[in-house]
């Protein structure tokens, strides 16, 4: 009975803390911004409330077009790596390409976003890899040409850094999704009614997949519209995305301007709710026109073309993210590197040697944080999970909501107050305030990753446990947790990876004193010498990618003589 | 042996009567339950042995002579139960399955012995270290039922147990499972939409139908 | 006296998280409530023969005064501007986590003002006459403000202009022959975006050498007619954006990010604002070994760099102990040496002996991509009144295209 009540408790509990954990430090930072955006901060002798921040923001020059510039690179971005992978799954989903494509998906996720594009930056700048390799034989040129790439007002670049570090994090969120809306079968029962693959994909498939691959799409528009790093690098500058103004109105000596910056990181809320609400309203319109063609019998949709496309983008995509971190690697062992030369020659082990000495803090503290970062949030979202199959339902739309909340409202947006809660608190910054800020970002992706492996799992296998005895803690670390070890490791490993790239809260909620490789890589990148970055971002790389590695192999070490474990897998 | 008994069991979803059954099955005893699918034979199952979903409200008790089961939780009204799938845990095993279930008292030879007696009793001695995974159907049903019975059920619950069996295997192991159930005095309720079971269970059969 | 000095001691330490007390006047006291303290100095983390300097210091300070010093390296000062402004807004007024910061004019100006530092102290350590206030004014203001003890000089910086001597020959000296260059040269000089601080710093620059009254800069803008004094600048950039890299329709970050397009080829001619930073460049394998420095004709802005104490420092003694040492006739002779960093030094050589003075005599490598001593002539900051207009002028004019 003990044991019972423990556990109900337990498992009771945990659901809750989890929606502390995310929502105390998500609005009380919210309003760490509401309050500033109205004029209210008296620490800068803002004593009343007045609209003068607005107005101010109102009248800066290129306002609507760094509006339209993160509308159109947030939409632009997950329109087209939502398309590149549907086509892609459609054509290839039961072919032997998928399965060889599933096994390069883990390591291109452990990709930082700012490693993917710093490499990509050098691959297609006018001094980068591609003109050099070009130079001067094809083009003539002993001297860099001058155009604006990466960095068109367009936002191309922009939009093409986004896609390839997304399509693998949408490639990977379709896996389990793919399993659980049992596409293999609806494939099997169209095709044998004569569709070819990609149409019986779209036709059968789609209608099937989308709704549980919405939350991650959700997410991908929220990180596109309101990420400051990737613009940084890859953006254009006059204007630039909404969000990198706004971190340089934060950081500008003028302290007044902050007032501003406030507003203008709750008008970078509300831009990206308008993304959000613009793509919802989109998905009714496809599925209303899509009605009448899923069932007008029709066989074809120019799959030959299609399947090209698709092979030809994923092609692009994983292309241009292997020479990015290639272009990284050449970085990490040059000396001087002029242009138009194509490698660097000599090449030297220098660059890494001088920067050894002073890595070996960083890697620690980085894998201290992440891993209890990672571990924290693992407990709570399991707790979370368990706390379903307790309630046999799943968690009310309001609680999904706030679980996803880190993800959605803009960072730039909250993490001003979050501080000023830390300091009100009298928590001291450290290790583990860094713990808990990291959690914020890390539960989110955790749950994203484990939720439908968890309730997937067929409820029998708990009542088969308990009719022959177990208590309810048994079931779940016997029985569950076993059983679930590769999807957990999986999304363990994801959560460790988000928490290696964090900067903004581990600067912040550490007050510096934690010192990470990402606070390291980013210091000194905007010192703009690319060997110490390359370096840095090749080893932010290499522990996330270690993680993955791990998840992959301890249950086949583990489960090596347990065939039924690793194949529903 | 105690007597299963069920009394006034009625199970609504929302204002509408799902079943109604009252009845008292003998240890030894095997009760079919038929009626066609959607009619709610599961949802009986799940009730007696303490899942079900809260979509339903039951009224009724449940006993096994004057120990009342519904107000306990599930691990602790001894109830076997067994699925039309074998349902072996895939992280452990052959041992390690029959193991699961059984008291933790006893020293860990005399545990192992017992496994190895019931193993021996159905010509899978052999079988103790496999991966479950590997084994064939009869032999995943018979270990199935193993693993109930070496957990020391005072009833036992069966829902369409058989019906995923290849037609061959399914009326030998049918024969050998009502063999056990009735070699240990169990009361037995099934649960099925197939005749054949009924007929070879030889015992009562209740037909529910739709309310 | 001395009775009363004791309660006052008692009753400070009887504060809980004031375990620091100390007279600013009697210096022995503070280096006695320094001992044993962590310092947490803020300083930008972006270069590292920055940071390993810094390394040399916390080792420096702990073997000499038993201080625990811990750099915290930030991308950008503001982050930890924000931080300590997030503190005050708590109401956390003496357990800040930021103990020492390194700023520029404009950071220094906005704090002050909003009462965020602590001071005055920076007159009272025993290093600072070193500097000869008297003869060099420049270490008592930042940005033409009194800095009245609220910060200590630690460095100087002037803009130094350097180019590829392999493609360009004879750069250009001031700033019409800058626009002749680029006319010639299109694509291959450029500019960082205002208000990075190097943008900003181009914008005044330019001014300074196209104004027909640059004396009116050193008044408040308030006093001015902006449009008149600035109307040389506008005309000037609307010339000189046609020939800038990209077109002047897209500007890099700041001076790191103008040092790599150099590396890259893509321009041949950018500047910086410490004078050594192209040899450095070069001994690092980050520029052209054909780098070369120079100072316009017309002169070059300069100013000295500080470290300031924020009001809420928790280890303001030990903060103060090191700042003293950073002005040390050692310290800032390390500082200077090329293969350190090659920051040039606050101390006035009349005040060191023979012996010190010595130390400050540049080495022999990478010499060649050294400015030419002594050729440049230094121009005062103008007042820090003049920067926003500036800043948001040019927002308004070339800010969104």
């Amino acid at each position: 009975m003990t044991a019972a009540l423990s556990y109900r408790l337990v498992i009771r509990s945990l659901p809750w803390l989890t929606i502390g954990l995310l929502s105390l430090p998500v609005f009380s930072g919210l309003a760490g911004a509401l309050a500033p955006a109205f004029g209210w901060l008296p620490a800068l002798g803002g004593e009343q409330l007045s609209l003068a921040p607005w107005r101010e923001l109102a009248r800066v020059p290129g306002l609507n077009d760094m509006l339209r510039l993160s509308l159109v690179s947030g939409l632009g971005s997950a329109a087209i790596s939502l398309a590149v992978v549907v086509l892609f799954l459609g054509s290839f989903l039961q072919s032997p390409v998928y399965r060889r494509l599933r096994r390069w998906l883990a390591p291109l996720l452990a990709v930082p976003h700012a490693a993917a594009a710093i490499g990509l930056a050098f691959l297609l700048a006018p001094s980068g890899w591609v003109m050099r390799i070009l130079s001067p034989w094809l083009t003539g040129l002993d001297y860099p040409p001058d155009f604006a790439f990466p960095g068109d007002s367009w936002g191309l670049a922009l939009i093409l850094g986004l896609v390839i570090k997304e399509v693998p994090f949408l490639l990977l969120m379709s896996l389990a999704a793919l399993v659980q809306c049992r596409a293999d079968e609806r494939m099997t029962v169209a095709r044998s009614l004569g569709y070819p693959p990609l149409t019986a994909f779209l036709k059968t498939v789609m209608p099937g997949l989308y709704p549980l691959l919405r939350l991650p799409v959700y997410a991908v528009i929220a990180f596109a519209t309101a990420n400051v790093e990737v613009a940084m690098i890859l953006g254009p500058t006059t204007p630039s995305t909404l969000a990198v103004a706004v971190v340089g109105w934060l950081h500008d000596p003028d302290l007044t301007t902050r007032f501003m910056a406030s507003a203008g990181a709750l008008l970078q809320l509300l831009a990206t709710l308008a993304a959000l609400l613009g793509w919802w309203l989109m998905e009714r319109l496809v599925v209303r026109l899509s009605r009448g063609w899923w069932q007008d019998g029709r066989r074809h949709c120019g799959e030959r073309g299609w399947a090209l496309v698709a092979r030809w983008a994923m092609r692009l995509v994983l292309g241009l993210m292997l020479l990015a971190l290639a272009g990284l690697a050449l970085w990490s062992v040059a000396g001087y590197w002029p242009f138009p030369q194509s490698l660097p020659w000599p090449p030297t082990l220098g660059n890494w040697q001088n920067a050894a000495d002073g890595l070996l803090s960083p890697v620690a503290q980085s894998l201290a944080v992440a891993l209890g970062a990672t571990l924290l949030s693992l407990v709570l979202v399991l707790g979370s999970l368990e706390a379903e199959t307790l309630r046999r339902r799943p968690l009310r739309p309001g609680a999904q909501l706030i679980l996803y909340l880190p993800l959605l409202v803009p960072s730039v947006a909250f993490l001003f107050g979050l501080v000023m809660l830390q300091a009100q608190l009298g928590q001291q910054p450290g290790l583990l305030a860094v713990i808990l800020g990291h959690a914020v970002f890390v539960l989110p992706y955790l749950f994203l990753s484990l939720a439908e492996s968890y309730r997937r799992l067929d409820p029998r296998w708990a009542q088969q446990a308990r009719s022959l005895g177990a208590g309810p803690w048994r079931v779940f670390m016997g029985v569950r947790l076993p059983m679930l070890l590769a999807p957990i490791l999986t999304a363990a490993a994801v959560g460790f990876a988000v928490s290696i790239g964090q900067y903004l809260p581990t600067l912040l909620l550490g007050a510096g004193r934690v010192e990470t490789l990402t606070t390291e890589a980013v210091s000194l990148a905007s010192g703009g010498d690319r060997r110490l970055t390359a370096i840095h971002a090749l080893l932010q790389l290499a522990l996330p990618a270690l993680g993955f590695v791990l998840a992959l192999l301890l249950p086949r070490l583990l489960f090596r003589r347990r065939r039924g474990l690793l194949l529903s897998h | 042996m105690a007597t299963l008994h069920l009394d006034n069991v009625q199970i609504h979803q929302g204002q509408q009567l799902l079943l109604s059954l009252d009845t008292a099955i003998a240890p030894g005893e095997i009760v079919t339950v038929m009626g066609p699918s959607g009619v709610g034979k599961s949802t009986l199952l799940a009730y007696i042995a303490g899942f079900l979903s809260p979509a339903f409200q039951a009224s009724g008790q449940v006993r096994l002579d004057d120990t009342r089961l519904d107000t306990l939780p599930a691990e602790q009204r001894h109830l076997g139960l067994l699925f039309q799938d074998p349902l072996l845990f895939p992280h452990l095993d052959v041992e390690g399955n029959l193991a699961f279930g059984m008291r933790r008292d006893g020293r860990s030879g005399e545990r192992r012995e017992r496994i190895r007696a019931a193993l021996a009793s159905v010509g899978l001695e052999a079988f103790a270290r496999r991966d479950p995974a590997t084994l064939s159907g009869g032999q995943k049903a018979r270990v199935a039922l193993l693993r109930v019975l070496l957990s020391a059920p005072r009833a036992i619950l069966l829902d369409e147990p058989f019906s995923k069996l290849d037609a061959a295997l399914r009326d030998e192991i049918r024969q050998w499972v009502f063999e056990r159930v009735r070699d240990h005095h169990l009361p037995t309720l099934m649960v099925t939409h197939d005749e054949a079971d009924a007929r070879a269970a030889g015992g009562r059969i209740l037909t529910l139908s739709a309310a | 006296m001395r009775h009363t000095r004791g309660l006052l001691l008692a009753a400070m330490l009887a504060v809980p998280g004031i375990g620091q007390a100390f007279e600013l006047s009697e210096w022995s006291t503070v280096t006695e409530a320094a001992s044993g303290q962590t310092v947490y100095w803020s300083a930008w983390g972006g270069d590292s023969r920055v940071n390993g300097y810094i390394d040399w210091v916390a080792e420096q300070v702990d073997a000499r005064h038993d201080i625990e010093l811990v750099h915290v390296k930030v991308g950008d000062i503001a982050e930890t501007v924000s931080r300590i402004l997030a503190e005050k807004s708590a109401g956390n007024k003496r357990e800040g986590a930021t103990d020492l910061m390194w700023i520029n004019g404009e950071n220094f100006a906005a704090m002050k003002e909003r009462d965020l530092l602590y001071g005055p102290w920076a007159e009272q350590l025993p290093n600072f006459p070193l500097t000869a206030p008297e003869q060099n004014p420049e270490v008592r203001e930042d940005f033409t403000l009194p800095v009245e003890g609220y910060e200590a000089p630690w460095g100087r910086a002037q803009i130094t202009f350097y180019h590829d001597s392999a493609r360009v020959a004879e750069p250009p000296r001031n700033m019409p022959a800058l626009l002749d260059w680029a006319r010639e040269n299109p694509g291959r000089f450029t500019y960082p975006k205002p208000p990075s601080f190097f943008g900003t710093s181009f914008l005044k620059q330019a001014l300074l050498g196209l104004t027909d009254s640059p004396e009116v800069l050193y008044e408040p803008v308030d006093d001015a007619d902006f449009e008149a004094v600035t109307a040389p600048l506008w005309r000037y950039l609307d010339q000189l954006h046609p020939h800038l890299w990209r077109e002047g329709q897209d500007f890099p970050a700041g001076g790191p990010k103008m040092r790599q397009l150099m590396g890259d080829g893509e321009l041949s001619l950018a500047f910086t604002f410490t004078p050594t930073a192209p040899a450095a460049g070069v001994l690092d394998h980050q520029l052209a070994p054909s780098t070369r420095s120079y100072y316009l004709g017309e002169g070059t802005l300069g100013n000295v760099h500080f470290v300031a104490v924020p009001f809420n420092a928790q280890h303001k003694a030990g903060a103060l102990v090191v700042a003293n040492f950073l002005m040390s006739p050692e310290a800032q002779a390390h500082k200077q040496d090329l293969s350190v960093w090659g920051d040039a030094t606050v101390l006035d050589m009349s005040r060191l002996s023979a012996e010190q003075q010595q130390r400050f005599e540049p080495e022999g490598r990478a010499a060649a991509s050294l400015p030419p001593q002594n050729a440049g002539t230094l121009l005062r900051e103008p007042h820090p009144s003049w920067i926003e207009p500036l800043e948001s002028a040019w927002r308004q004019r070339y800010g969104s295209q």
